[in-house]
């Protein structure tokens, strides 16, 4: 008798239990975040971490992140906890060195993971097919923010500090200059190599030495622009940011700047999923890339030294851009040595594949691409 | 600084692990601070560290650098030579066994692997030699050279797969070719654990044996137990000195070649991932004994497997676990004074009669 009721009893908890959970909701879709930095270094890894708060406001969505992870088997072990402790259905690689071995390996072993990894290319027939690719391409955004500081120099002259000379990193420098040059065919811009990712004291000499030869605009490429921004606020000159909206560090000399906007890829990426789509059955394409007019990245918000009609002009730039009137590289485009690099009448749009080639730069640079 | 003994003593077990425990107490204070409950986050090591087999091979994956990084600190030590050059050992030896790998591809998978080992062990052990060398012959401080060492190392390192060594297709990741996955080094049967676990137990125990068994070893404890009376008894200085640099350096090399072989197949900028700073706290939380290196390397091996799920669990930052290593590493160098003293209570008493009178 008594067996019987307890029986009904747990029977019944169940049968409630089972009915609250369908009632109630689906598991929450799992996302794992990784990046090889500080998530609070006001650049690369900043953007993608403001990128997964923003899928908060996805209900459906549970999404925690680690930072600082080495690209070793570090970040093999980490997605392996992700998936095996947190019960991640997604991982979101954001640095370039995750990819190859670590995320393809991993994603064979996983083939119920869908794997997303920040840059980067896919073999077809090689690797596993949970892995998508997804990129942005900033260039006209560079080229804005070169626009907005050719119209402010008054020295004609800016200085642009830059990790490594590889074709990412000069395509930036190079759109940020035919951007300034577009309005100022004046102006010319003195390159620094620091030759790597984070070298803050490196980036602050270099940032200093430019000032002291009488640049008026700083800007450049590296993990995290901060310092180079921080030494020109210091030195009274103008400066524009990249990967993240840095204007706090210069709430007088910060002009804009080019920054990624990560959110609404991750928030798409999980929306495709929830719809019950996957790369690895081609419902989901397997290189998912953007520009300005994808909203991929935007320009920073205008700093207070930018007056109404040179944002205005700015805005008729990017009007151009995104209409298409507007190209960043188009021919006769000469290199720094004189020599053609883009013949007359060729332009070559910023989804081209053959920019990833680059390995010059334009007219008007001081500086060598062998660092 | 204690190093005569090994593994004899009440206090050279006792010590450390007061120190040990001191630093857990401190980081325990520090994780309430931050928000973070002590308990649930000593659990949460446990389990991300040893909690199954699953997080177990989590643990050794990351312990088998550690073994080798650690010796690389340990050995020199043992002839008296403080080195932290592990880093640059570790990333030259890479280099060596990448460029020696690119070279003997064509030959069979073990002959290449082979000359991978060779070369990272011979140019790792060069390096950390040069410090001790410097140091025994020029004066010059073996802690700041090989310090230096690192950054020139890394420079190196850089300057090659960015340029000479540069695989022409790795537009924006420089690196150099790779090595055919045929010559990879294995896994462990049965796990995701590569071989470099076991280049790393059997490098501790060879250690082990060389210093506690054959005259060498005897020799070198005297170099840096007492350098002048090892010469005034006629040992080789420079020799005994230099031979633990280089098997020290040996050791990391090693370890890069590894890295290289069993994980990224060539050399990037990514082979550079701090094991070799690790290893220095390995080797000092051994107190330099390789016996204890092998230990050592697994414990911190779980403490830094389980960096991620303080993170993900208790919203702790990154650098929690840096916090805890740097924690323990300062109570343990403070311990080393404890060394020699007696305490007991009637040596209290009459110090404090001393004070008095």
């Amino acid at each position: 008798m008594s067996a019987v009721s307890r029986l009904s009893r747990r029977s019944c908890v169940k049968l409630l239990a089972a009915g609250a959970l369908s009632a109630k909701a689906e598991p929450p879709l799992t996302a794992g975040f990784v990046y090889n930095g500080p998530k609070n270094d006001l650049g690369y890894n900043q953007s993608h971490a403001e990128g997964k708060q923003s899928v908060k406001s996805l209900p459906f969505v549970r999404a925690f992140d680690e930072s600082n992870v080495p690209e070793t088997v570090a970040v093999e072990e980490t997605m392996r906890n992700m998936i095996f402790q947190d019960g991640a259905r997604v991982i979101f690689a954001t640095s370039y060195g995750f990819l190859d071995p670590f995320v393809l390996r991993v994603a064979r072993e996983n083939p119920n993971v869908q794997f997303f990894h920040c840059g980067g290319s896919y073999r077809d027939k090689v690797d596993p097919p949970n892995v998508g690719i997804y990129f942005g391409f900033i260039d006209e955004v560079e080229f804005l923010a070169g626009v907005t500081a050719g119209l402010m120099t008054k020295a004609n002259r800016m200085g642009f500090v830059a990790a490594k000379p590889i074709p990412q990193v000069l395509r930036n420098i190079n759109s940020f200059m035919l951007g300034a040059r577009s309005v100022n065919p004046s102006v010319t811009m003195r390159v620094v190599f620091t030759g790597d990712w984070v070298l803050p004291v490196r980036e602050a000499e270099a940032s200093s030495s430019l000032a002291d030869q009488g640049v008026d605009v700083l800007t450049g490429h590296t993990g995290s622009p901060r310092v180079i921004v921080q030494v020109a606020e210091r030195r009274g000159i103008w400066a524009t940011g990249y990967q993240f909206d840095q204007s706090v560090l210069a709430p007088r000399g910060f002009l804009t700047g080019a920054e990624w906007a990560w959110g609404g890829v991750y928030r798409h990426y999980l929306e495709m999923i929830h719809d019950g789509k996957s790369v690895a059955n081609g419902s989901i394409p397997r290189r998912m890339t953007g520009t300005l007019k994808d909203e991929f990245c935007r320009l920073s918000p205008f700093g207070p030294g930018v007056t109404p009609e040179k944002r205005q002009a700015v805005a008729r730039v990017k009007e151009r851009l995104l209409n298409g009137s507007q190209a960043i590289y188009r021919g006769p485009l000469k290199n720094n040595t004189g020599k053609i690099v883009i013949p007359v009448g060729k332009t070559i749009p910023i989804e081209d594949s053959s920019l990833d080639q680059m390995d010059w730069l334009v007219d008007g640079i001081q500086g060598d691409t062998r660092g | 600084m204690n190093l005569s003994k090994d593994g004899a003593g009440f206090e050279t077990v006792l010590i450390p692990l007061a120190a040990v425990a001191a630093g857990t107490l401190i980081f325990a204070l520090f994780c309430e601070w931050a928000g973070a409950s002590a308990v649930g986050v000593f659990r949460s090591i446990y389990k991300a560290g040893f909690g199954s087999w699953f997080s177990w091979q989590n643990s050794l994956v990351r312990a088998a650098p550690l073994m080798l990084c650690g010796l690389a600190t340990a050995l020199p030590a043992r002839v008296g030579i403080i080195t932290v050059g592990n880093e640059g050992a570790f990333v030259i030896g890479g280099l060596a066994a990448t460029a020696a790998g690119l070279a003997t591809a064509p030959a069979q998978p073990l002959i290449c692997l082979s000359a991978m080992a060779v070369a990272g062990m011979v140019a790792g052990g060069a390096w950390i030699a040069l410090a001790a060398g410097l140091q025994h012959y020029r004066g010059v401080n073996a802690v700041i050279s090989s310090l230096l060492l690192n950054y020139i190392g890394l420079a190196i390192l850089l300057q090659m797969v960015e340029g000479p060594m540069r695989d022409p297709a790795s537009l924006n990741f420089p690196a150099t070719f790779a090595i055919p996955e045929t010559h990879q080094l294995g896994r462990i049967a049965g796990s995701r654990v590569h071989d470099g676990l076991l280049f790393g137990v059997i490098a501790c125990l060879l250690a082990w044996f060389l210093l506690e068994k054959t005259v060498w070893g005897m020799k070198a404890k005297v170099v840096g137990g007492n350098p002048r009376t090892a010469k005034l008894v006629g040992l080789p200085l420079g020799q005994i000195i230099l031979t633990a640099g280089f098997l020290g350096g040996a050791c990391a090399g090693l370890a890069g070649m590894v890295e290289v072989a069993a994980i990224h197949s060539r050399a990037s900028q990514s082979i550079s991932a701090g094991y070799g700073y690790v290893g220095i706290l390995v080797a000092f939380l051994a107190r330099h004994s390789p016996l204890r290196v092998l230990i050592v390397s697994v414990v911190l091996g779980a403490v830094v497997a389980s960096g991620g799920i303080l993170q993900r669990d208790h919203d702790l930052p990154d650098a929690t676990i840096a916090v805890f290593e740097g924690i323990v590493f300062l109570t343990i160098l403070a311990s080393e004074t404890l060394y020699g003293r007696k305490f007991s209570l009637a040596v209290l008493a009459r110090n404090a009669a001393h004070a008095e009178s």
